[in-house]
């Protein structure tokens, strides 16, 4: 897989509901200069940088790395910019250490961000292109019916999705980063909220976040600091449009992570990954997502939700920095992900540092689950 | 680096309207011919640029996969950006080592909107963006500091125009005449038309580029650079990153026998030839060049496909294809091909 690729930076901004305090070069800045001093580098020693976000319309600015690569030191240097929907936060990782695996660049730097604050996105996911008829339903009711169709397979239990709901803030409590803290979370106080998209409760979705995110991506020869080795990256994408496509548990996400396991060597995710963060922006998708990347078998995922062998002290820890559902800057999402894992393996996530992580997995998804983004970063050299 | 080349180039017969189609029924015909052409099925990576300013709506691409047949699932990315940077990155992942195929592809339909006023929210949304300045402003801001002679300005657009319309896939304009102003020193027939197209790209890397065509065009360089986006940060009159770019591919290594240059404003290929080193003897932009068609989205790939297409044809052994991107050339990227 080309050559060897290391994060030996992360910088994160504290998720909030509105910064208005910066610009949204200012955002992406204080994400950059955060995994610089993270690296003990500069913008002078970066190469390149690569950009990712949601669609342009979130804000309202269109190609904004134009606009950006006065701020992220880019001047003089290549810039890239991905978009892949919702997982374009991993994209644009996989983008980055793509530089390096081919042996093109030996530092990058990579940043992704949403700055939610400067629009409305349920209302930019909303407009349709003009010869498509539009749902007018966001992204929570573009998944409710996929979830209910899990629910009706697995016969879980309704109150699943609560415990995730409740696990995620519970580790949020922990990440001095993420959006939502809410003392005192329970299984009641999640069910005592309104329903928006039925089975989705609105403290069983993510909230709308400003938020940018920044690595440093090195090659061997010239790694500072501790590194959290790449040992797998993988991206699929399937049609949104074709008949037979299971939106429960699509295809690209089986193939993405068959690829990512088999170039890290993981023939049993649930036993060799330590610690997973995955996209799970409506709680119900974490019981999915175990089983769509193989840590349970079909219709048992929502038993291993069940049994807490996902929480923080957990056998199979998901998301203890709080997940999608504790922060979402969408664009910036992904790439959290992506950061945590490699903070994870790095011994470097503070109070929710699961215990002697040496693998773990970052995942991201997009468009109607159609899109995949994911990798496998080690303590170890691969 | 590995050898990776371009095996195949397609492109739509532009048009200056809407057309009716959709914009996976624009890709659906340039994605099959490059199919046939290569008698690939499956490639390795897949790689797309595309704005949804465009459309007006977000996910443009995601609607575009469906003209893919994306089944079973591929590994796919897409860049918010012209295609050009899409074949960019297909090149980089090529050089894993891992796959030996890429498809690239560029779309965009900018008879839907007014281009004009679209490409003004690229700007610094605070303090320029409110300003109202648009595409025709800021180019003309470029043409004044260039302060071209306005018989080379007009001479670029009428060779450009006569070579579009030997062009099948370009539009047909007729020679410039009258000195209506669109902004000054800009005039009306100085600004690219208005364009819905698409257009595709096979990478094949390794022996495969031998087994899929005669006259593989071999990527010997690619490189781009990006510059301040504030205009009065630039000398405007230069293009400092187009010239980084073409250092860094090896445009002076060798002759250029023939240059597609993303020049959308005929001071803009001026500012590019003087950037990129190029000889007089150089051709520029025999296929029309953006003044004679002008998809945006894909006009930076199309000149690497023009460019390639003459080594494809075996016209040429050694030709350069450049892209922009931003305003007033604010990101160039130049890839040098030879036979």
């Amino acid at each position: 897989m080309g050559n060897r690729c290391a994060v030996i930076g992360v910088g994160q901004t504290h998720y909030t509901t509105k910064r208005r305090d910066v610009s949204i070069a200012g955002l992406v800045r204080e994400a950059a200069l955060r995994a610089l001093e993270d690296a003990g580098l500069s913008f002078k020693d970066i190469d390149a940088v690569v950009i990712g976000k949601a669609p342009d319309l979130f804000e309202g600015v269109m190609m904004p790395e134009s606009y950006l690569a006065d701020a992220l030191g880019a001047a003089g240097k290549p810039m890239m910019r991905v978009h892949t929907a919702g997982s374009v936060g991993g994209s644009t990782a996989l983008v980055g250490a793509s530089l390096i695996q081919g042996g093109v660049h030996d530092r990058v730097l990579v940043v992704a961000f949403e700055k939610q604050s400067e629009s409305n996105a349920t209302w930019a996911l909303s407009t349709h292109l003009p010869f498509s008829a539009s749902l007018v339903v966001g992204a929570g009711g573009y998944f409710a019916p996929h979830i209910r169709e899990y629910m009706r397979r697995s016969g879980a239990p309704d109150h699943i999705g609560t415990l995730v709901a409740v696990k995620d803030r519970l580790n949020a409590l922990k990440n001095p980063y993420a959006h939502l803290k809410i003392p005192g979370i329970d299984q009641k106080m999640v069910e005592s909220t309104p329903m928006l998209w039925e089975p989705i409760r609105y403290l069983e979705t993510c909230p709308s976040s400003d938020g940018a995110c920044a690595m440093v991506l090195s090659s061997e020869s010239k790694v500072t600091g501790t590194p959290a080795w790449v040992h797998g990256t993988a991206m699929r994408s399937e049609p949104i449009f074709r008949a037979g496509r299971d939106t429960v548990s699509p295809q690209a996400g089986k193939d993405c992570a068959a690829d990512v396991y088999s170039q890290a060597g993981i023939t049993d995710p649930r036993r060799q990954i330590d610690v997973a963060e995955t996209y799970v922006p409506f709680s119900w998708y974490e019981p999915m997502w175990l089983e769509n990347l193989g840590f349970a078998a079909d219709g048992e995922g929502w038993k291993l939700t069940e049994s807490g062998a996902t929480a923080l002290d957990g056998d199979t820890p998901w998301n203890a920095s709080g997940g999608v559902l504790s922060s979402n800057p969408i664009g910036a999402s992904g790439l959290i992900r992506f950061a945590e894992a490699a903070l994870q393996v790095r011994g470097m996530a503070g109070e929710h540092q699961v215990d002697g992580a040496r693998t773990a997995l970052g995942h991201a998804y997009g468009g109607g689950a159609q899109f995949f983004a994911m990798w496998i970063v080690g303590r170890e050299r691969p | 680096m590995r050898d990776v080349a371009i095996v195949a180039f397609a492109q739509t017969r532009h048009t200056d309207h809407d057309a009716g189609q959709t914009e996976p029924e624009l890709i659906l015909p340039v994605i099959d011919e490059v199919k046939e052409r290569t008698g690939l099925k499956r490639f390795g990576f897949t790689c797309s640029g595309s704005c949804d300013y465009l459309a007006g709506a977000p996910f443009s691409f995601v609607s575009a996969l469906d003209a893919l047949g994306a089944w079973p699932p591929i590994s796919e990315s897409h860049v918010e950006m012209d295609g050009a940077w899409a074949l960019y990155e297909a090149w980089v992942r090529l050089q894993h080592g891992d796959i030996d195929s890429a498809l690239v592809y560029g779309f965009g339909k900018s008879s839907l909107g007014d281009l004009n006023t679209i490409m003004t929210i690229q700007l610094d949304p605070y303090y320029l963006a409110p300003l109202g300045l648009d595409l025709l402003s800021y180019a003309a801001l470029q043409a004044g500091a260039v302060g071209a002679d306005r018989k080379e300005l007009d001479e670029i657009v009428r060779r450009s125009r006569a070579d579009g319309r030997a062009n099948p896939y370009a539009l047909d304009l007729p020679d410039p005449d009258g000195e209506d102003f669109a902004v000054q020193p800009l005039k009306k027939t100085d600004v690219p038309p208005i364009t819905d197209g698409a257009a595709a790209i096979v990478l094949a890397a390794g022996d495969l580029a031998r087994e899929l065509c005669p006259n593989p065009a071999y990527i010997r360089g690619i490189a781009h650079r990006i510059e301040p986006h504030y205009l009065g940060m630039r000398d405007l009159s230069t293009s400092a990153s187009a010239a980084d770019a073409a250092r860094a591919a090896g445009v002076g290594k060798g002759p250029v026998e023939v240059a597609e240059l993303h020049a959308q404003f005929p001071h803009e290929e001026i500012i590019l030839r003087r950037a990129l080193e190029l000889p007089g003897e150089t051709v520029i932009n025999p296929s029309g060049g953006p003044l004679a068609a002008n998809p945006v989205m894909a006009t930076g790939l199309i000149r690497i496909g023009e460019a390639a297409r003459r080594i494809l044809d075996g016209d040429a052994s050694r030709t350069v294809g450049h892209a922009a991107g931003g305003p007033c050339l604010q990101h160039n990227l130049v890839t040098v091909l030879e036979a």
